[in-house]
This record gives C-alpha cells, structure tokens and sequence, in this order.
C-alpha cells in the first residue's frame, strides 16, 4: 500500500571527508562525532524529524559500516515507520550493469526509482557536512510559494570568504541570475549550502539528460545547477539565518566542537524546540571525581574525571585519570587519559588510549597545528605526539 | 533454564510517601537518570530473561511513561517483551472480592492470567526496592540443579553503611543452601545477609500454591506459602555479593544516593561486564561547564548547565546551577532550576523545582530537607 508523499529527502552520505585524514580512515565523515554524542548526519537527520519530513534515502558509498550501523531502524529520528522512513542506499548492480556512484547527481539519479515510489511533488537533497540547525518546512513554503523549478538555500558570507564557496547571484526578488563556483571576484555574499529543494519532474529530467552526457561530472554544483540556469528555469534562492557551519576540515571541525562552549555558546544545542537527536550509548551519568577540575567544557555520560578538563569536549565514556590535563580539545568517546598525559590543542577519535605522562599537542597559543589521534590508537607511557602531528601517519 | 520475569511495581511504596504520592515505587528517580525499576528489568534483561510482567496497583501514569513500549531495554518484541499488567478486577469473579489487592500474594492471583500463559519453566519475581545488578542466569543455572521450588536471593548489608529494619527478613540455610527459616532482622550489627525479594519459582510449583491460597482464602506470600511449607517443598538460598541497596524511607534514598559517589560501589553496581543497566534515552544535550563552574566528587547527568559550585551531589538530567550557588550533600532531581547565589545542604528536590536567587535551604544527613514536585521556594 502506497501513499503520496509531499517531499522526500535525499541525503548525500557517501562522500570520503579525505580533508578530515584520519578521523574518516574507518568511517565516513558523516558518521564522525561530533559534539560529544552526536554524529555529524543526527543534524540533517534531526532536522528531517523536526521540519516533518519522514521519508529519508540516506545514499551512501564510502565506509559504510559504522554509518549504516548508526543509522539502523531510524528509530532515534523517529524515522522508523510503517512507510517511509529512513534508508540507506548503497550502489547497486542492475540489469545494464552496476557503478559506484560517480557525483552527487549521478547518486540521486541512480535512485530515481526510489523516489518515484513515494511520488513526491518535490525532493530536498541534502549533504552529510553541516553543522546547522534549519526548518526545512519553511524551506519548501517558500519553494512552492514562489513556484520555482529549484530553490537554493543560501547564507550571507563575509565578502572576503566568498571565493571559498559556490556563490550565487539573485535580482531583488532573489530569483537567481547566476552561480559561479569559487569565483575570484564574487559578485555576491550568497553562498549555496548544498541544499536543494527541485520540483520533482524537473529533477527527473534534468539527471536524465546529465546521465546521458558523457563528459558531464554528475555533480549538482557543476551540472545540474548550471544546466538548469542556461535552459531558463525558474530558480530561487531561500535565505537562512542561523549557525552554519562546514565541518569538512579539521580546523573548522575543532572549531565547531569549540562553538559548544562559553557563556553563551554560538551553537545551543540544548534548545528543546528543536533537539538534535542520535543514537544513545547506555552509559551511567558522568562522575567528576573528588580532585577533578572541569572548566568551560561539555561532557557526556559515561565520562569519568578524576583529572582536570578545560575548554574541551568529550564523548562518552571518556575517563581522565588522576593528574591528566585535557585542554582545548575534542576527545571523541571510549578514550582513556592515562594518570599525569596532558593533552592539548588536539583531536582525539574514539577508542584511543593516551597512557600515562604521555604528552598530545602542546598548549594552543604555541601550537603550530592541531594534534590528530585517529580511532584505536594507542600513545604508549611517557610518549610524545608534536603539535599538529596526525597520527597514525 | 527459560525464565520470565515478574516485577511488583507498588509493593513498598507506603515506606516511602514522599516520593511516591504521584508515582509508584518501581518509577522513582534513581542515580542521576534511572527509575528503581531500570535495575530490577535490567537485571532480567541481562540474564537473558525477554518477556516481563510489571504488576501495577495505582498512579503508575509515570510508569507508563517510563517504560513506553519497552525498547530501552530490548524488551519491545513480537513475543514475549514487556506486559503491563493492570488490577484486574471483575464486578462478578475475582480472587480478591472487588478490592485492589493488598499483599504480594494477592498480587500473583491477580496475574494467574499471565502465569498461566507463560511457557518458561521458571519465575523471577522482583520488587522494586532493591537497587543491585545480579547475575540472575547464575542463579536461575543454581535453581535448576537444586531442582528447587523456590530459590530466595540474598544479600549481604553492612550496617555501617546502611541501616536495616524489622522489614528486613534474615534467612537461615545449611552447607547445600537449602532454606531452615527465615527470621526478622532483629538489630544485628556487622555484615547481616537478608532476603533481597528476588526470588525464583518454578513456574508450576508457583500455579499450585496460587490455586490453593485462592481456595483457602490465603493473603500472604512469606506467611502462606513460603513458612507453611518450609522443610517439605523444595526451598533454597543463592547469594549475590554486588552492590546492593534497599529504599526503605527517604533518608536511605538519600543514604543509597550518596552511595554512589563512592568510586568501588559506583563501579560495582554499574560497571559489570555485559550487565548494563538499561533506562529511557531522553535525548539530553551533553552537559555545560560554563568558566568558573567547580564541580567535586558528584555524579551529573546530561543535559545540566553548571555555572556554580556543585559537590558531593548527584544531579539528574537537565538541572541548572546558577552563578554563585553552591550545591552540597545534595540530591537534584530531573529540571530541578536553582538561581544565583542559592545554597543547598542535604536537600533532596523532585522533579521540576525551582529555587530561586539567594535561598538558602539546609537539612541534615539523618533528616534530608525534601522539596515535592514542581514547587518553587
């Protein structure tokens, strides 16, 4: 039994994150942690449940294991229904043949099929690298409000940080006139977010006639977007406020993790009217510990701190010993501080063991780099791991 | 050995009116994000135990609540899984004559229905105010080679830690753990083992003594059935040696809490190999340590934001501590909102209290000062 579906989502999961190095060696970026409990894709997953759509095909590629294993049922989004719901959609073989996915487009076009089931009026397309808290509702309001074939969300950057993203350029009424990728002399401060709304049919057609372009890239930056503008379709650029934020480096990972802390946070993810959901751990609450220190940090259940924690996020079940300092870091989860290691300025992923006077990073202000310690790794007794050294190498 | 599990959600909570006037025993708040109930089902969960029967009397709307359809605890299954069993109460036949059921034995007629729809060879039963994380396969393994009708589980209580009372029920046993009597604690001091009202029965014996107290008009399990038949039915003792804790009034909730902060009883009761304790996922944000929080020796939960001084206290999901409160020997339940510049001593407050700026409330260790849900000071 079938019903129609007013919109599906379609999320671009399969991506390597190569820029992330070792963090994404065994997982796919969006299955990276972030902020303590959370994964990177429970944002868009979230925000799905919160704007109401319910139907999610989660396309994936690379290392997919501890994604699909995350993702599950959907229960966590209450995406686990009857029908719809969340899916994951690797690369199949057909009836012609099979193929990875070659581009953004080319995932979504080899899915077509999937979407057709639900028939939806319009397909929001999504990506797995944004830290970003967005009511796609009002999105698609605006998108059938306008009546246009493709709306394009879009944030006001900095001018001098224009030449980073894809820029789009609107007349008043932001009817979009033009998209240059990475320009050098930007004409605008609207920078695409990767997240499209297209009416239905148009999608179809447009990845139909990419598919059979043989020196096309599948890419919906690169071609679609493009082609679409040529052929004088009407297309619209929706404007959202808020935190934003690309987390596909390691930098802007840390500082996004960093954006969680302070008086008042730039990112508030306690907020109950629009709650980032995720997969839980089943871990007792965290025990600061009769010599612990904590200052200006966030902190997970399962965390146990005998030692000091300063500007710092921790996942779950991440125990600092006696005597072990944590500063300005991101220690993802399951991670022992051994007695008297200090680490700072670093990156630590899940299931790694800094054993006793170990010394990660050295302290922010003379660091040349963040430190990396990718998942499992252990840094024996008394060892040193330099700044902005990643390990293993 | 298959065994299903049989929970009494109310059977204790007159000892503890404070924190039972708008839920039942089985729904207290426990550890910072537990209910007493978490322990009981975890423990049958671990044990390999997949269908549970929770007993329920009255106000057990937050009960409700809590377990939703059982999924926290694995227990959300085609077959089998959680059952809430309600009073049952017919105007024309009961066992009970039209009135809620009053004792433990009362309570297992009234669930005949369930017994006698389980297959499961065994019975764990378990009250709600014990706090203890058993091995019950060991037990249920030690059941089935003794052959026995009843296996009472037992535990050892130090009285320095923790004071017993004349609830408390001492069992007498030899070398083989067969049961000799079972005595009321009589003011013992030093390590004292009692009854931790889990229990094993084997499923047929427990229909048998059901049909005959029915017939006989009997009420009380320990009197009826386990006294009158001691020495005849086949009745042993097992004992766990972990954590282990009763609530049996408000002050040893606030004893039992601060337990806790202790590092071996902490680990012991909630770092056992694959024996987690499983409770409801609320989705809390990870916990805020704002610049100038100092936090000592206390067990938070998520979803608090601490800008003050918190020590030696347990804090449940979503408390705030405002700047410049200082918060000791203190016990803050779900939400509970404290201003700037409060200060609390041995203060234990239920859900969603709000303390406004500049209080100042203080109780006593053997006299903790209880604030009910929802009020603000």
């Amino acid at each position: 039994m079938f019903k129609k579906k007013e919109c599906v989502a379609m999320l671009l999961a399969g991506g390597q994150g190569s820029r992330l190095t070792v963090l994404t060696t065994k997982t796919a970026k969006p299955a990276v942690t972030f902020g303590g409990k959370y994964r990177i894709i429970d944002f868009p997953l979230s925000n799905c449940a919160n704007s109401g759509i319910d139907t999610v095909g989660v396309l994936t590629q690379y290392q997919p294991l501890v994604l699909n294993e995350y993702i599950g049922t959907g229960l966590p989004w209450d995406l686990d229904r009857n029908y719809g719901g969340v899916k994951i959609l690797p690369p199949y073989q057909g009836k012609k043949g099979a193929d990875w996915y070659k581009g953004t487009a080319n995932a979504i076009y080899q899915n077509l099929q999937f979407i057709e089931r639900y028939d939806p009026d319009d397909v929001l397309i999504l990506s797995g690298d944004h830290i970003y808290r967005m009511n796609y509702a009002a999105m698609l309001d605006f998108h059938k409000a306008s009546n246009a074939a493709c709306t394009i969300a879009v944030i006001d950057v900095p001018i001098k940080e224009a030449s980073r993203f894809g820029i789009l350029t609107t007349d008043d009424a932001g009817k979009i006139i033009r998209f240059t990728e990475k320009p050098k002399n930007p004409d605008s401060t609207k920078a695409s977010m990767g997240i499209y709304i297209f009416n239905r049919e148009a999608l179809s057609k447009y990845l139909i006639a990419d598919a059979e372009n043989p020196k096309s890239a599948n890419d919906f930056g690169k071609n679609i977007i493009p082609a679409m503008l040529a052929a004088g379709e009407h297309m619209m650029a929706y404007t959202f406020e808020g935190y934003w934020k690309d987390v596909g480096t390691i930098e802007s990972l840390w500082e996004a993790n960093m954006d969680l802390l302070g008086e008042e946070p730039a990112l508030q993810l306690g907020d109950k009217s629009w709650k980032i959901l995720s997969r839980h751990e089943n871990a007792p609450p965290q025990i600061i510990g009769p010599q612990g220190v904590v200052e200006n940090a966030s902190i997970t259940e399962g965390c146990a701190i005998y030692g000091t924690v300063r500007n710092s996020v921790l996942g779950e079940n991440v125990r600092v010993m006696e005597g072990a300092v944590v500063e300005d870091s991101v220690i993802m989860g399951e991670c022992v501080i051994g007695e008297g290691a200090v680490v700072q300025y670093a990156i630590i992923d899940r299931e790694v063991e800094v054993r006793a006077a170990a010394r990660v990073g050295k302290p922010r202000a003379e660091a040349k780099g963040i430190a990396v310690i990718g998942e499992g790794t252990v840094v024996e007794a008394g060892a040193v791991v330099a700044d902005g050294a990643i390990l293993p190498e | 050995m298959r065994a299903a599990g049989l929970i009494f959600s109310n059977i204790h909570d007159a000892s503890i009116p404070e924190l039972t006037t708008r839920r039942t025993m089985a729904s207290i708040p426990f550890g910072g994000r537990y209910r007493l109930i978490d322990f009981a089902l975890s423990n049958m969960v671990n044990s390999g135990i997949t269908k549970v029967g929770v007993i329920t009397h009255y106000n057990y709307q937050s009960l409700l609540d809590h377990i939703g359809n059982g999924k926290d605890w694995d227990l959300a299954r085609r077959n089998g899984g959680i059952k809430i069993l309600p009073p049952f109460i017919t105007a024309y036949d009961n066992a009970v004559a039209g009135k809620l059921y009053s004792t433990r034995l009362e309570a297992l007629m009234g669930v005949m229905n369930f017994i006698d729809h389980c297959t499961e060879e065994a019975l764990v039963l378990s009250d709600c105010d014990v706090i203890c994380n058993v091995d019950l396969s060991r037990a249920l393994a030690e059941h089935e080679r003794n052959d026995a009708d009843i296996t009472l589980i037992t535990a050892t209580v130090d009285t320095a830690e923790q004071e017993l009372d004349a609830k408390a029920q001492v069992p007498t046993f030899d070398e083989q753990g067969r049961l000799i009597d079972i005595d009321v604690y009589s003011g013992q001091t030093g390590r004292v083992e009692i009854c931790s009202d889990i229990l094993i029965v084997r499923r047929t014996y427990l229909q048998r003594v059901l049909a005959e107290a029915i017939t006989h008009g009997r009420t009380s399990f320990y009197r009826d059935i386990v006294y009158r038949n001691l020495g005849r039915d086949r009745f042993f003792v097992t004992r766990y040696d972990g954590f282990f804790a009763r609530v049996n009034s408000i002050e040893s909730y606030f004893g039992c809490s601060m337990r806790l902060l202790d590092h071996d009883s902490r680990v012991n009761l909630f770092y056992r190999r694959n024996q987690p304790i499983y409770t409801k996922v609320r989705n809390s944000a990870p916990t805020r340590y704002l610049p100038g929080a100092s936090v000592k020796n206390s067990l938070i939960a998520d979803g608090c934001v601490i800008e003050g001084t918190v020590e030696n206290s347990i804090l449940f999901r979503g408390v705030h501590v405002g700047k410049g409160t200082v918060i000791k020997n203190s016990i803050l339940m779900q939400d509970t909102y404290t201003g700037d510049h409060v200060r609390l001593g041995c203060v234990i407050t239920d859900k969603d209290v709000v303390i406004k700026n500049d209080r100042e409330l203080c109780g006593h260790e053997t006299l903790p000062f209880y604030i009910s849900k929802g009020q603000t000071v």
